[in-house]
């Protein structure tokens, strides 16, 4: 089992980082590396182990950020409940989305689209409706308390991420040794085939998405509690959609450690650009789309994939 | 174990099978034949649930499975491979072999110690760790047949399992198969090598135009006047059979 | 039971949008059907193209309607080139790259956009742009008609190119035959990138029809991307007859949503048949339907 070994080691290497490094500068960065790199592992999981790229994954992570948000404020209800709760939402929108998507056999460019115009249709209701504020969004009243999953200090919020990628290593480490991951991955490579050898491919697409919606909506939920302030824009905006896509992409699809390795190399450069040509709108995105195209003109398997082959052998057989 | 009644598919205005109708006892091993276009893998998708007829129906160890779907068949124990090969690219050969293992299995340790052994059976063993994607064409073949004997199946569908490969190729697959139909599995192979048709069957069935033109033993066959027609025209069939009559 | 008089201009103005619409779309609907490629850069190439017109309007003075000469070829250079030598490139075959790839195209040109021009929305005023026409049933903006004529020329036009010449031949070849095509010495990656040349083009000639009675920002690349692809679905990809009268249903609805629902929720409408279509007809009311899926 080294790849579980891998996992621990990591965890544990990054578990003290707090403690050892004092710049709140760069805890935040290790935070946002670790929170993108999370929402990367939510997409990989239906989009690299899964094969179905969806390009509108902000539905999933609005959906997370406003149920929790919504629940505290209005029904005060617990955030760490609310966390839950939110998953449970992101689960559910993961089901109803692909159930539709699924059942009328969407796959490749049409998925993506279906995913795209759904979250669109999030936002736009998000933006209309009352109960989420509207356009103007909403602000989650300050009451820093660790029962109130408001951390006086980023070391707390630190944790919890770490704690939700730990989460996501798990999802793909059991999707790389179990049955339903082996289907998952037969399905994603030959869908009629799959059938073939009796692999109900709906039902395993849709337990992918389902799992990926609920995973994106707990970190909808972190974003929440972290910035404090979402709306629609944020909430069910393409940038999230971008987001959890790319850092997949560069770090290597359907890998165990390609999205975090994605997400730091993206904060990497995001910083670099950031000290090269200052704090512009719309620059880091502009950055984004390039680096996208670059890769997939370049490196379509992403940095980890290059090293795939041979990680098979550092990391053993996937058994 | 199988049966068809009736069986028929069109497209468009095109009737691909007609009428098609035959059974399949236990522990069999026969041979579907036919020219090409003749309906043989349309057949295939009809009795595996890749296709549903029109009309007819077809009967698995008395159930009835017209209109399941294929995850569902393949469950019961009937399973097919493919004639233009689909491997799992870029999953391992043993990791191609454990998702059929996985039919019956649930742990992944198991599914994969099983793969290995399947690929023991079928001759693939050295290429455990290849990615699919990467083997040669007759290694494929034997990659899908390893797949789908993965499943431990109770009917084998296979479809042209041995186009393109030379004769050793063949004489190995043929002695895999035979190793297979005496582990009790009933088999119903389309073949177009008539090495293998004639060596391995019982029983032929040939299929022309969507139909059943002909059933019986492969000697049988291979002097049956309908068939010949079929396959090389009534003017060649006339020549074949006054020179056998000659002589 | 909506006073006729409210109706009406509504469904008019809906026809009017919808044919310009119609023409942002044929070019998608041009793309898909020959490289069958799903350009999601589509919008924001059209943002491009209105910056284009706007910058040539407010810096050199050249009038809208009279800029297609220099916006037509200069987004069909855009087009030609960005299949040829990026898009092309990177497909390695697969229908997964080219959808992100052109979405990385979309990222790189709004995100320009807004870096270079800023999030102010540009509007021109030009003499005409307030008169207007009576037609007795309604009265109609000038700019929207001249629009919706302008729009109705160009397509035929585009007719024309793809039925009777000899480019338009190749094209339709390479669409149903790409290994045949190659075959009888039809330069593929050329003939690819006209194609794709061609419906960037008629982008340009789009934003010359649009900025008059319209306005740009980096922004909404966004909003015609999924309008386009709703009508291309919605009439079927690859058809034109589809992408003209899908236009016009969607301008309609597009004009009566805003009406009965107001403008935001007009537009949920939009993508609920977006979504609709996808899931229970996918092939849309003109499309050729196959045997897989894309």
């Amino acid at each position: 089992m080294r790849s579980a070994a891998a996992i621990a080691l990591v965890l544990a290497a990054l578990l003290p980082l707090p403690w050892l490094v004092h710049s709140d500068f760069w805890i935040n960065l290790a935070i946002m590396a670790l929170y993108y790199g999370f929402l990367g592992q939510a997409w990989n999981l239906l989009g690299g182990y899964g094969g179905q790229f969806s390009f509108g994954h902000a539905a999933f992570f609005g959906t997370g950020a406003y149920s929790s948000a919504v629940l505290q404020i209005s029904l005060g209800v617990n955030p760490w409940l609310s966390l839950a709760l939110a998953g449970a939402a992101g689960a559910l929108t993961g089901a109803l989305i692909g159930a539709l998507s699924f059942r009328y056999g969407l796959r490749g460019s049409y998925f993506a689209l279906v995913t795209l115009a759904f979250a669109e249709v999030f936002r736009i209701l998000a933006n209309s409706v009352g109960f989420t504020g509207a356009g103007v969004g909403l602000l989650i009243p300050l009451k820093e308390s660790a029962a109130n999953f408001q951390f006086p200090s980023k070391a707390g919020f630190y944790l919890v991420i770490l704690a939700l990628n730990g989460l996501g290593l798990l999802s793909a480490w059991w999707i790389e040794n179990s049955r339903f991951g082996a289907r998952l991955l037969a399905v994603r490579e030959n869908e009629e085939a799959a059938q073939a050898l009796g692999v109900d491919a709906f039902r395993t697409k849709l337990a992918a998405i389902t799992l990926s919606g609920a995973l994106t909506a707990l970190g909808g939920t972190f974003y929440a509690q972290y910035f404090l302030y979402i709306d629609p824009a944020i909430a069910y905006g393409p940038g999230v959609s971008v987001e959890a896509l790319l850092v997949p992409i560069i770090g290597g699809l359907g890998t165990l450690f390609g999205p975090l390795l994605g997400s730091a190399a993206l904060q990497l450069v995001n910083q670099l650009a950031e000290m090269a040509m200052g704090d512009a709108p719309g620059l880091n995105l502009v950055l984004y789309g390039a680096i996208l195209v670059l890769m997939i003109m370049f490196m379509p398997n992403g940095l980890f994939g290059l090293a795939r082959l041979s990680s098979r052998r550092l990391v053993g057989r996937t058994a | 174990m199988l049966a068809l009644e009736g069986v028929s598919r069109s497209f468009g205005g095109l009737l691909a099978v007609a009428e098609v109708s035959f059974t399949l006892a236990q522990g069999s091993i026969v041979a579907l034949v036919g020219p090409n276009g003749a309906g043989k893998t349309t057949l295939f998708n009809l009795i595996t649930g890749f296709l549903v007829p029109d009309r007819g129906r077809i009967l698995f160890e008395g159930r009835d499975i017209t209109g399941m779907p294929p995850e569902r068949i393949a469950a019961l124990g009937l399973v097919r491979t493919f004639q233009i090969v689909q491997p799992f690219a870029r999953l391992t050969v043993r990791e191609n072999i454990a998702v059929g293992a996985h039919l019956g299995l649930a742990s992944r340790r198991e599914a994969l110690a099983f793969a290995d052994e399947i690929a023991e059976r079928v001759g693939i063993a050295r290429q455990l760790d290849q990615p699919a994607g990467t083997l040669t064409v007759a290694a494929r073949k034997r990659l899908e047949l390893a797949r789908a004997l993965a499943t431990a199946p109770r009917l084998l569908l296979l479809d042209e399992v041995m186009a393109g490969l030379n004769p050793r190729e063949l004489d190995e697959i043929a002695a895999v198969i035979r190793g297979i139909r005496a582990g009790g599995i009933t088999l119903l192979l389309i073949e177009h090598v008539m090495r293998a048709v004639m060596s391995l069957s019982e029983r032929v069935l040939v299929l022309n135009d969507g139909a059943l033109i002909a059933e019986g033993r492969p000697a049988e066959i291979a002097a049956d006047p309908r068939v010949i027609t079929a396959y090389l025209g009534a003017g060649a069939a006339e020549r074949m059979l006054k020179e056998r009559a000659r002589a | 039971m909506i006073e006729l008089d409210i109706l009406l201009p509504a469904i008019l103005n809906g026809i009017m949008t919808g044919a310009v619409y119609a023409l942002v779309a044929l070019g998608l609907t041009l793309i898909y059907g020959v490289l069958h490629i799903i350009n999601f850069a589509h919008g924001s190439l059209l943002m491009l193209a209105l910056y284009g017109v706007y910058f040539l309007y407010t810096l050199l003075g050249i009038d809208p309607y009279l800029a297609f000469p220099i916006a037509v070829p200069a987004m069909f250079a855009l087009g030609y080139g960005l299949q040829r030598y990026v898009i092309g490139r990177t497909s390695h075959g697969k229908d997964e790259n080219i959808l992100l790839v052109t979405l990385g195209l979309s990222l790189i040109i709004e995100n320009l956009a807004l870096y270079l021009w800023s999030a102010d929305t540009r509007t021109i005023s030009t003499p005409y742009g307030f008169a207007t026409v009576d037609l007795g049933v309604a009265v109609i903006a000038v700019p929207r008609l001249v629009a919706f004529l302008g729009a109705l020329l160009v397509t035929a036009l585009l007719w024309l190119v793809i039925h009777r010449t000899d480019l338009g031949k190749a094209i339709r070849a390479l669409a149903q035959e790409r290994q045949g095509a190659r075959l009888v010495g039809i330069n593929v990656e050329h003939v690819f990138a006209m194609s794709f040349g061609i419906g960037v083009a008629s982008l340009g000639a789009a934003a010359c029809l649009l900025l008059p009675s319209y306005y740009a920002n980096p922004g909404i690349g966004r909003s015609f991307v999924l309008i386009a692809f709703t009508i291309v679905v919605l009439g079927g990809m690859g058809s034109f007859a589809g992408a003209l009268l899908g236009g016009l249903i969607i301008g309609v609805t597009e004009s009566l949503g805003g009406l009965f629902l107001g403008e935001s929720l007009g537009q949920l409408g939009i993508f609920l048949i977006f979504i609709a279509i996808l899931l229970f007809r996918p092939t849309g009311l003109f499309g050729v339907p196959r045997m897989g899926r894309p």
